[in-house]
């Protein structure tokens, strides 16, 4: 039951939102996401001890239930989720927005649909949430995006639209194959998928994991992604690169990996090689990036890259590092764009070129910038370290061919990772003022927002432990 | 005794406070204050030192790690934070909290005008914190932890004056060039784990002495060989050397603390520390001897032509780092620790004397504009001919007794490394005396405004110049040879660590130790006399041409670093974002885009209403952009 209060909490009040005119809007979201925070807290806790569960009839005549299930990673994400939307919520309480009662009334039910499919236990009802989390999606970027945002949503749309619709036919097949009736149910799908003969899994991988590539994304269906984060209001952003790229990486986790079991030993080493072209590729193209918005899209590449590939090398410190990585990416990647949009509205503008001198004007801006770059090339101490050490490991101990090369290739990314995070302190955080205007240093909420990441950045960095045990179990039973 | 080892965790606790009390209130605190905190925390922190060093010394000393708490937990695969004291630890524990205390004093006055100088202690604290993890660590990963975080440090001390575009670029480069070395680094740890299941130091190493038959001498090999890339850069050995000329940036007593004294030595201290490994794989051995030799040589070459005190200073950093591998490099690991001791002394001498100076003229650091300071510098002119003695081996400085042990080791091992390492050491003396002239000796060169201004510096910087002169002077006696009277007390200490000391003594070695010293006397000798002809001048011309102009120019090697490295990979990125990505991958999907839409359009006129063309041909369209990706890959 409590697992229906982390998607009603949130689906009712942003139904409820809608109508709400002002300021009402803000406040009631920001209370919804508390909320919804508090729930996922519980649910993560209670989690030590078991899995809770949530089952209820809803389509019979297609073999369908409303189930839900909260291990250690859906938890984990739900958790994210919670924290993640609470400070996009705190960050905004000073921003004005047009219609404010539509737009955080959307974002309210993107975070439903999130809920949803990290809770789903069932595949047409993971599908159900999976549209409902990009639908807002697409009206957000449409409505209160950038310059170029219709272009840039039809793009967006296509790319996920075609995803989802393979994938809803891959997961149809699939339920037919089921023993008896046909059934959509988690266990019901793993079983059938996985006696499939390998020739009709190799071509169900594909049917199914295009979605989830291109939400990740991984190289090459990733080019909506620079557009879409550049064109977004900020909040917006952070929902894609935070949660939305995790629901991707997710999937593969659950509704592919244990599935097709065949297609993916049999795709695996194209998947890594795959990935890992992607994070040099990305982290190349973020050294000549002068947007902020542009270049973290395509640091954000690499960071998922690195993530895929692991997640397809077999091996059970990585899919661990897998997990924690997750979080941790949603945590820093926030922190980056609430900086990057608290530059935007004191200057004007992202371009690095026009910008400089953050140390002098806005101090604790600066420093909290610094911190979160940190975390984002992985330095020992911050939650970054964690995960990539642990991702490394998974990599160089996994079964893919060549799996030492693919490490040492993966690992110049961290080398390109510095080059280009360095070079954006650089050129926005030092430097003579003289071209920026003195602007405020962080506001009352904005401290809080930024605080609480830098706090979650440092503490997971030293003492991850809590994070690890969270999703230690599970990870163990994915990969066997 | 008291239980100082069991309150280890305190020696780095004290400087993570100071670092947390200046960093969090630094906007409301009183620069004085500042300074007190930052000087108080490294103080506590020597005392715990010295009491765990008086600990270790007792025979009776037990090692074993103590584990603070569960860092990394994964199934079978388990870090923990865990700290280990032993002689060598301790010793390093020693350099670190004495000298750094010493540094942290001599700031309080050398930073005293500077507006952000609550900040700055902060940053030096917050380094030693990750200096101090470093060398306490029980495995490669609480080490890799104060190995990137002092690298941080580095960089934020560097770029301190970060208004300056040069000096935020001088940082960026040392952490650009450390982060190439810590992946060498990180695949060594992983291969380690990929061998031997752990990281643990005593774990690892008790499986080495077990499984020789196992595992193959090549993956003894090449773990050395990755572990020793890590090194490379933060110890700035060829080929990863080039940042720390540039690192010169940074304020002068984080040059001496971090660049000189400390940090720069991290490399020596994990070659040491996996002294058990490296003895299995003698060809990285045999690498590292030649990179150090190597870099010995290049560096003292440059150093010769440098006009920028402080650049002199970095590259003699780099030549002697050189030396301490070359030790290594030949198995003597204690002679390298013993170099890096009497190092950090009279390195870190040279370099606050070099601030002194700086400090007189008035933030000058060109040498050819100085000349002459001895009558208005007395206490900087005599600690600074101290440091100068001691890094040109003088006999019984402390530089003469461990460069000799160096030499005689590498005697030894391979004559021609040994000829060519006393040249590298000839070449060390005639930069230094070099040096020493052009700033002490002869006339003033500077403007006369900066003369009028020249006086001594106050005792908060002249106190620790004189103590690290009598440092410099006496540190040798630690180990001075038999046949001169000494004792190998350093090499019965480190003894207890399990590092192995190159016994060299025999029936012969009375006789090379005296060739050896004659020979020392006579060139300094020599040297002193050439120099003092040739630098000791009124007017001073600084523009080098020829094969000397190369030398100044330090042989280009920044430049062709930036056409073989830094220009490629700028060219690529840009041929990925202009070409690949804009034409290639997103021509692609907008072309599939517009397809649709125009099919669609087309469809539409003749079949309105049918959506399943539009799924037909939007699948059609995926199948394309996979069939391209797929033979791309291929």
């Amino acid at each position: 039951m409590v697992l229906l209060f982390l998607i009603l909490i949130p689906l009712i009040t942003g139904i409820m939102s809608f109508a709400v005119k002002g300021d009402g809007a803000k406040a009631l979201a920001l209370i919804s996401s508390i909320l919804t925070l508090g729930v996922s807290a519980y649910v993560s806790g209670s989690n030590y001890t078991a899995p809770i569960t949530y089952n209820h009839d809803w389509i019979p005549i297609l073999g369908t239930q409303l189930s839900f299930v909260a291990d250690g990673m859906s938890s984990m994400l739900c958790l994210l989720t919670g924290i993640v939307v609470m400070v996009v919520m705190i960050s905004n309480v000073n921003k004005e927005v047009e219609s404010p009662g539509a737009f955080y009334g959307f974002l309210l039910l993107s975070q439903a649909g999130l809920m949803g499919v990290f809770l789903a236990y069932d595949a047409l009802v993971f599908y159900v949430f999976w549209e409902l989390a990009l639908i807002p999606v697409y009206f957000l970027c449409s409505r209160w995006g950038g310059e170029k945002r219709i272009q840039v949503t039809f793009k967006f749309f296509i790319y996920t639209f075609v995803g989802s619709l393979m994938m809803l036919a891959g997961l149809i097949y699939l339920s037919m194959q089921t023993q008896g009736l046909s059934s959509y149910s988690w266990p019901d799908i793993v079983r059938a998928g996985a006696s499939l003969p390998p020739a009709t899994q190799q071509w169900l991988f594909w049917l199914i994991f295009i979605a989830f590539a291109i939400k990740m994304p991984i190289f090459p269906f990733h080019t909506w992604q620079p557009d879409t984060y550049e064109q977004s209001p900020t909040p917006v952003t952070i929902i894609l690169s935070a949660l939305m790229v995790k629901m991707g990486l997710y999937a593969v986790i659950r509704w592919l990996l244990p599935v097709v079991p065949a297609g993916v030993a049999y795709w695996s080493d194209t998947i890594v090689v795959l990935s890992v072209i992607g994070i040099i590729y990305a982290s190349c193209i973020a050294i000549v990036q002068t947007d902020m918005k542009r270049l973290v899209a395509y640091s954000s590449i690499a960071h998922m890259g690195l993530m895929c590939a692991v997640a397809f090398s077999h091996s059970n410190i990585g899919m661990h590092g897998v997990m924690v990585q997750m979080f941790n990416h949603g945590i820093t990647i926030t922190g980056m764009w609430l900086i990057i949009s608290m530059v935007e509205n004191r200057w004007g503008t992202r371009d690095m070129t026009k910008l400089g001198g953050m140390a002098t004007s806005a101090p604790n801006m600066a420093i909290a910038f610094v911190i979160i770059s940190l975390a984002s090339v992985a330095l020992p101490l911050t939650n970054g370290f964690i995960g990539e050490f642990m991702l490394f490991n998974g990599l160089f101990l996994g079964t893919e061919s060549n799996h030492i090369t693919m490490m040492v290739i993966a690992g110049l990314g961290i080398i390109l990772g510095a080059v280009y995070t360095l070079n954006m302190i650089q050129k926005t955080a030092y430097g003579a003022t003289v071209k920026m205007t003195i602007a405020k240093d962080l506001s009352a909420n904005e401290f809080i927002s930024v605080a609480i990441i830098i706090i979650l950045i440092i503490f997971l960095g030293v003492y991850p432990k809590p994070l690890l045990d969270l999703t230690s179990g599970i990870a163990g039973m994915i990969v066997k | 005794m008291g239980n100082f080892s069991q309150l280890v965790y305190l020696v780095p606790l004290f400087p993570l406070i100071g670092f947390l009390i200046n960093g969090l209130f630094w906007k409301r605190m009183p620069k004085s204050m500042g300074g007190i905190i930052g000087c108080v925390a490294i103080l506590a922190s020597f005392i715990i030192s010295l009491g765990i060093f008086f600990e270790v010394k007792n025979p009776a000393f037990q090692v074993e790690p103590k584990v603070l708490f569960d860092f990394i937990k994964s199934g079978d695969f388990y870090i923990p934070f865990a700290f280990q004291v032993d002689a060598l630890s301790s010793l390093f524990l020693l350099i670190i909290t004495g000298i750094g205390f010493l540094i942290h004093v001599y700031s309080t006055s050398y930073m005293h005008h500077d507006e952000g100088m609550v900040k700055y202690f902060a940053y030096l604290n917050l380094f030693v914190f990750f200096m101090l993890l470093l060398v306490l660590g029980a495995n490669y990963v609480v080490m890799f932890i104060g190995w990137e975080g002092v690298g941080l440090c580095s960089y934020l001390l560097i770029g301190f004056w970060f208004k300056n575009r040069d000096y935020t670029n001088a940082g960026k480069k040392a952490f650009i060039m450390n982060r190439i070395g810590d992946l060498g680094f990180l695949v060594g740890m992983l291969l380690i784990i990929f061998n031997f299941h752990t990281l643990s130091y005593h774990e690892f190493f008790d499986k080495l002495h077990n499984s020789q038959t196992i595992v193959p001498t090549s993956t003894y090999n090449w773990i050395a060989i990755c572990l020793f890339i890590g090194a490379m850069g933060k110890s700035a050995q060829v080929p990863l050397y080039t940042w720390l000329p540039d690192a010169m940036a940074g304020p002068t007593p984080v040059s001496a603390l971090i660049h000189a004294a400390t940090m720069v030595t991290a490399g020596i201290y994990m070659i040491v520390r996996s002294n058990a490994l490296y003895d299995l794989a003698p060809m990285a051995l045999d690498l590292v001897a030649t990179i150090g030799l190597i870099t010995a040589l290049l560096a003292a070459t440059i150093a010769l032509y440098q006009n920028d005190i402080k650049k002199v200073l970095a590259y003699s950093t780099v030549s002697q780092l050189g030396f301490m591998f070359l030790a290594l490099g030949v198995g003597a690991y204690t002679t390298g620790v013993f170099h890096v001791m009497t190092h950090a002394f009279f390195k870190a001498l040279l370099f606050l004397g070099a601030g002194s100076v700086i400090h007189a003229m008035g933030g000058e650091q060109d040498i050819t504009r100085m000349g002459g300071l001895r009558k208005k510098l007395p206490v900087t002119y005599f600690t600074f001919l101290i440091g100068v003695l001691a890094i040109s081996g003088f006999p019984f400085t402390s530089g003469f007794v461990s460069k000799d042990e160096i030499l005689m080791a590498v005697y030894e091992h391979n004559k021609l490394y040994f000829y060519l390492a006393a040249f590298a050491a000839v070449l060390t003396a005639i930069y230094m005396f070099r040096l020493f002239m052009l700033v002490f000796m002869g006339g003033f060169r500077g403007t006369q405004e900066q003369e009028h201004h020249l006086h001594e510096s106050p005792s908060a910087i002249t106190i620790p110049l004189i103590i690290l002169a009598v440092l410099s002077l006496v540190g040798g006696f630690v180990q001075l040879p038999h046949l001169f009277g000494g004792h190998d007390y350093l090499n019965e200490f480190l003894a207890g660590a399990k590092i192995p000391a190159y016994v060299h003594e025999d029936a012969s070695t009375a006789m090379k130790e005296m060739t050896l010293f004659g020979g020392t006397v006579l060139g300094l000798l020599i040297i002193f006399i050439a120099t003092r002809k040739l630098f000791a001048v009124k007017q001073f011309d600084g523009n080098y041409t020829g094969f000397r102009k190369v030398l100044a120019n330090k042989w280009y090697v920044d430049e062709l670093y930036d056409a073989v490295f830094v220009r490629p990979i700028e060219a690529l990125s840009n041929f990925l974002d202009k070409f690949a990505e804009k034409k290639g991958i997103d021509g692609v999907v907008n072309g599939v885009g517009k397809t649709v839409k125009w099919g669609g359009d087309r469809l539409r006129l003749l079949q309105s209403g049918q959506v399943g063309f539009y799924i037909f041909i939007m699948v059609l369209g995926i199948v394309v952009l996979f069939t391209l990706s797929f033979f791309w890959i291929k």
